[in-house]
Order: structure tokens, then sequence, then C-alpha cells
């Protein structure tokens, strides 16, 4: 006999996500997340989402060129990583996964780097130290563990609870809803807090892990999980900048001065396949991605600038241009970025090369400069 | 042995102040088979670090601390256990540097308690060191002799590789002298007594087993020479060439699996670059292709004299 299809497990009700700005672009407050507005630079949190959807828009695009060889979007998570990362300071440390284009942008990265790894020029791209920013995880979940030994790092450096704002640091550790099930996430959740460790993992929960629902990973909302490990968990709109920034700070700021772990859970929808090689009209209703993107997190800030008059039109002109010239950036640097020299994979495995592998090195430079010989080999 | 390893581990603690340790039962316990014993009490816990129980936690963990700047030394408490950070340790510690074109240096130690011939349960004697041996970024080491444990546990602390530090548990009470000036750099192979019919190549725990059968072919009037390979990732092709060069004849012994095992490449790097010279195939003396047996059965199942004795016979049958 075949076996019963079970219908899914109904989600646990839960509270709606904490929330300051609204679908319309309507500001409200919230006694468990308080946010002074005064220290709020709206006009960069809007600057930063909307390059940040620029630079995916156009890396997507290359990849349709068939300059990149694939690309995982960000869209419609603009607000929770540009929101996450505004409450960063210079010194503290980030673990993404493969989607934070939005973070790295913050930290300061030429964006073209992003574009090597997906390019197949590099594995990596970037200097992780220079940014404090490590290299994009793909494997997922791995990064939380190294997070936790970073803070590990901290804890014994006298690098928290010191009241230095240029000592005190913290780790911000990207997460999916996806990576909530990997054994190592568990892992790194009771290392965190059994050690009291300053770290913040911020989960976008993007409801999708490829074609997986979130409902294949859990029965009730990502933030609740903190209570079991023993730290707090917080669930904002991740579609709302605010309320990202306001609990990233929050949590940071706790973690910087010796408080501990937080989860965040962030929730938010990917409006785009998985990557470009994914087709997502295969597992879910164009109606929901529909219905997400009526609550796009760059729309529902740019009505809030326009209605209140925060910015002048300068701004969305400027804008303009800035998009533009990132563009033209991204198309000319993405051609531009180097070919990787056939001895750098030799030269990077070990410190130094080991005997063996130099000869290996010797023998494959000889066969790639001199190439095919005609009518030898094909 | 043992003892030879908490003095190479005390002594990397009190070298660097950012060397420290971390497994599961480690500090308050001193380790199962006692190798941190007492180093908790004088570095700290925060330098001798219970951990959790979690070994993708312990070699995740590692890897962000050595990013901020430490040289962690992780124990993995038996060989068996060590699959659940294959994880971390094949597709992180092992590529970061070349994930970040040399940025990331990654000095972590994984300490392995390895092999068979202790009576123990499933889990608890097993040799996976091919499996890191054949992942690019790590290296992989083993120590036969307490002289070699000392020194070598400090200079895989001092290595900006990260390295699988493997012990072999049945030879943790082996008694020895250590000799505390100019140890052998750590890829480097030992030949243990010189000898001229045939080349024994050995590694870890087979390294006395190897040395016992020299001593009893030389009471048959055979000179055998057994080559300690100490380091499987690189390995030392020169001196294992040179040896074979001289005597024409290799027999490889390992306990782990016969088929794909070290000896594998061994007999392969020989075939391809002394093949003029080699008077006999090359000889395999290892466990067999099955998970390790109960511990009632180890005893014949290992490679032992007798069988490194058949494989001495028929090398010099050709």
């Amino acid at each position: 006999m075949a076996p019963t299809e079970t219908a899914p497990p109904e989600t646990a009700p839960s509270d709606p996500p904490i929330q300051l700005l609204d679908r319309s672009g309507k500001l409200s407050t919230d006694d468990r997340l308080p946010l002074d507005l005064a220290t709020v630079d709206l006009a960069t949190l809007h600057r930063d989402m909307t390059l940040t959807r620029r630079l995916d828009t156009e890396a997507i695009a290359l990849q349709r060129q068939g300059e990149l060889g694939l690309w995982p979007s960000l869209r419609g998570q603009e607000a929770a990583q540009v929101g996450a990362a505004h409450a960063l300071r210079r010194q503290d440390m980030v673990f993404p996964t493969y989607r934070e284009h939005g973070v790295a942008w913050c930290r300061g990265l030429d964006p073209v780097a992003l574009l090597g790894l997906f390019r197949g020029t590099t594995l990596g791209g970037w200097d992780p130290y220079a940014h404090h920013f490590n290299l994009y995880t793909l494997v997922i979940g791995a990064q939380t563990l190294h997070a936790v030994g970073y803070a590990m790092g901290l804890h014994r450096d006298d690098s928290t609870g010191t009241g230095d704002p240029d000592r005190d640091t913290a780790v911000l550790a990207f997460l999916g809803d996806g990576a909530l099930s990997e054994g190592e996430t568990n892992e790194a959740f009771v290392w965190a807090a059994a050690q009291n460790l300053p770290v913040v993992f911020f989960c976008q929960n993007n409801q999708w892990a490829i074609s997986a629902p979130y409902s294949v990973q859990s029965r009730i909302p990502a933030a609740q999980r903190a209570a079991g490990y023993g730290f707090p968990g917080i669930r904002v709109d991740g579609n709302d900048v605010l309320a990202c920034l306001a609990a990233t700070r929050q949590a940071l700021h706790r973690a910087r001065s010796g408080g501990g772990p937080t989860l965040i859970e962030a929730v938010t929808y990917r409006l785009n396949a998985h990557t470009t090689a994914d087709d997502a009209t295969r597992y879910r209703p164009a109606a929901e991605t529909e219905d997400w993107a009526a609550r796009d997190p760059l729309e529902r800030l740019e009505a809030h600038l326009r209605s209140t008059g925060a910015v002048t039109d300068d701004h969305f002109t400027d804008l303009e241009q800035r998009e533009r010239d990132l563009a033209e950036q991204l198309r000319a640097g993405c051609r531009e970025l180097a070919e990787p020299d056939p001895a750098s994979p030799f030269e990077h495995t070990y410190a130094q090369i080991p005997a063996d592998l130099r000869q290996q090195l010797r023998e494959h430079l000889e066969f790639v400069s001199t190439g095919p010989q005609d009518g030898e080999r094909q | 042995m043992v003892k030879a390893l908490n003095d190479g581990l005390r002594q990397a603690l009190t070298d660097d102040p950012k060397v420290l340790l971390m497994g599961e039962d480690i500090g308050r316990l001193g380790g199962v088979f006692r190798v941190t014993d007492g180093l908790r009490k004088d570095f700290g816990d925060l330098r001798v670090v219970d951990t959790p129980l979690g070994e993708a936690g312990i070699v995740g963990a590692a890897i962000g601390l050595a990013m901020r700047g430490y040289r962690p030394v992780c124990e993995l408490q038996f060989d068996g256990f060590v699959y659940p950070a294959a994880n971390q340790i094949i597709t992180q510690l092992a590529k970061l540097r070349h994930r970040s074109a040399g940025r990331i240096s990654l000095p972590v130690v994984i300490r392995i308690p390895y092999g068979g011939g202790i009576g123990s349960i499933e889990h608890h004697s097993e040799s996976p060191e091919t499996y890191f041996a054949h992942t690019a970024g790590l290296k992989v080491v083993t120590c036969s002799t307490p002289h070699d444990a000392f020194h070598m546990i400090q200079q895989a602390v001092a290595d900006d590789d990260p390295v699988v530090f493997l012990e072999p548990k049945r030879h943790y009470w082996t008694k020895g002298e250590i000799d505390p000036s100019s140890p052998q750099p750590l890829d480097r192979a030992v030949v243990r007594p010189e000898g001229t019919d045939v080349t024994v190549i050995a590694y870890g725990p087979t390294v006395p087993v190897a040395l016992e059968a020299a001593e009893v072919a030389a009471e048959e009037g055979r000179s055998v020479e057994v080559v300690d390979l100490r380091s499987l990732s690189p390995w030392d092709t020169t001196t294992v060439r040179a040896s074979v060069h001289r005597t024409g004849r290799a027999v490889v012994v390992h306990e782990a699996a016969h088929s794909h095992g070290f000896g594998a490449e061994v007999a392969a790097r020989l075939q391809d670059e002394e093949f003029h010279f080699l008077e006999a195939p090359v000889v395999r003396v290892t466990g067999y292709d099955t998970p390790y047996p109960p511990s009632r059965l180890e005893s014949d199942w290992l490679p032992g004299v007798d069988r490194i004795l058949n494989a001495i016979d028929r090398s010099l049958s050709y």
C-alpha cells in the first residue's frame, strides 16, 4: 500500500513581527524596539537600499548575457541587509552566507569584487579583514560556527564590555531559514549560549530554501527557538529597514556590552528565484510572490520619504545618476576582472608549496604555456 | 607517549599566548587518555577549553578563533568521532587559504587518537588518515615514538597550515627517550634501522610492528630497512625513493583498509619513479576492505609481525 499522504503541519500561531514602518510608509513606535529617529539617516538607508537593488539587477543582467555563471538575487531583502549593516561598527566582524550583497555594499566592498566568485575568476574576491566582512560561505550554516569562534576570540581579547566604543566588538552572523535545520547552526547556538558570546545571529527568513517552504524547516517562528537555547530572540518585519536597524543595534549593543547572543528573525521574502539557475514557478504560486511584492521594502521607505519631505527631490535625481554610474561600473568592471593565474591554486593551497606540489605546478604551467600540439592531441 | 604529548602541548602553551586547547573532556578530566592532564589547572579554562559535545563545533569554532589570531589545538576524542566534523575540516578548514587567495591562514591542529589494537568497541579503532591526506590544504602527520610525539606536536602547532595530528592510541603508554635538541623537520620521513634487502614503509601504529618484524627477519639473515613516514601529506618521497632505490623492494604497512589506502599511493609513486630499480612488485600489508571488526578479531585482522614477514618473503621471492 502506498503511504498515506499527511497534511503539512500547521505552523504554530504567533504574534506578527515587530514593525516600525508599515507598507504604506507610515511610521509607528513599539515599546519592544525603541528607535531614536534622530540617530537614523533615512536618506543614506534609502540610498544604500536603492543601489543594492541596482547592483542585484545589473548582476542578473550580466548573468543573462553570459558574463556570470550564476547569481543569487537578494531582491526583496534589501531592508533586512541594509538595516542590519547600518547597525555595525567598523570593528564588528560579519560572517555572511552568499546572498549578503547589501551588507557587502554597506561594508564598503568594491561591488565589482562581488562578481568574481560568480564569474569564476576567484573563489573569494576580497580581503575579509580589511572590510571586517568574511568571504561568502556556500555550505549552509557553516559560517555560524566561524562566527562563534571569532566571538570566542573577542572574549579572550577583552574586546567586549569595556565601555570603550572603539574597542568593544561583536560578531554579526547571517543565515537563512534553511540553515536553521542544519546541525552546525544548532551547535553554534549551543556554544554561543553556553559561553555567553558576543555574537548576533541574523536570520533572514525569506520563506523559501530553494523549493522548500518554511513549514518544511520549522513549526514555530525562528525567533522562538532562541528561548530554548537560552538567549533572546526577536522577530521583526524584514521588509522594514527601521525595525531591522533597531533590532540589530539593540542586539549588537548587548553583545558588545558582554550581554551575550541574540537571534534576530527578519521576516522577508525572496522575490526572485533562489539563483539565476532556479525556476521558482515550479514550486510557488505567483499570487504569493505578488502579495510580497506589494510589501516591497524600498517602496515603503520611498513613500515615507516623499510623504514626509524628509529629503528633497535632489536626493532622488542624484540617486538616479548614482545608479547609472554603478551600473556602468559593474558592466565594465565585470568584463575587466582579471583572469585567474593558472599558478594561483597551487600557490595558495599551503603557506609554502610542498615539493611534490611544486613539481605538479611546473608540469601544469608547461602544459598551459605549450598548449595542444597540432596533430598530436585534440 | 602521553607524557611526551602533554609536555609538548605544555611547551606550546608556554611559548605562545595565542595557543589554546579545545575539546571534549580535555580540561577537568585531562582528556579520556589524559593527554591534557593538568594543563587546565596551569593555563586556565580560557586556554584549555572544555567544549560542548559537538565535533563540528570544535573545528568550526577553531576556524573562527584562528581568524581572530589564535592557534587552536583541537582534540577529537576518537577516530570514529571525527566524521561529524568532516564538513568543517574538508569544506572550510582545508580550503579557506585557497578561497581567500592566501589572505586567511588557519594554524589549527586537529589531534585524533587513532588506530586499533586496544580491545575497544566500535568507532574507537579506526584509521581515517587517507580521507584527510586526500584533501588538499591539510597536512597529515602521525608519530610513532615519544620523541617524535614531543617534537611533532610542537611543530604542528607552530605550522601555519591546518594539521591533522594522528596519535596511535595503542602506543600511548609506550616509553622512550626524548632528545630535546634538533628535531627532524615535520614533513621528513625517518629511516629507523637501516637495511639492504627490503624496505618496509610504515607510519604511526604500525611502525613498532614493522620494527619487530625487522628484528625477526634479521635473525633469519635478512636485512630490513624500516622507513617511518611520519608525514602523510605532504609525504617524503625523497627518503622513500632513496631507500627503495637501494633495496629494490618495498613493503607498505598500514591499519587502514587495503583498497585506496595510503599503500596504493606509495606503490603508484614507486612504480612511476623507481620503475627500473624495482626488483619486485610493491607489496601491501593492511587492514581488510571491511569495517573494523569486533575486538576479539582484531589481532589477526590488523597487520601483524607474521603478515609483514610473509610480505617480506613474497617481495624477496622475485
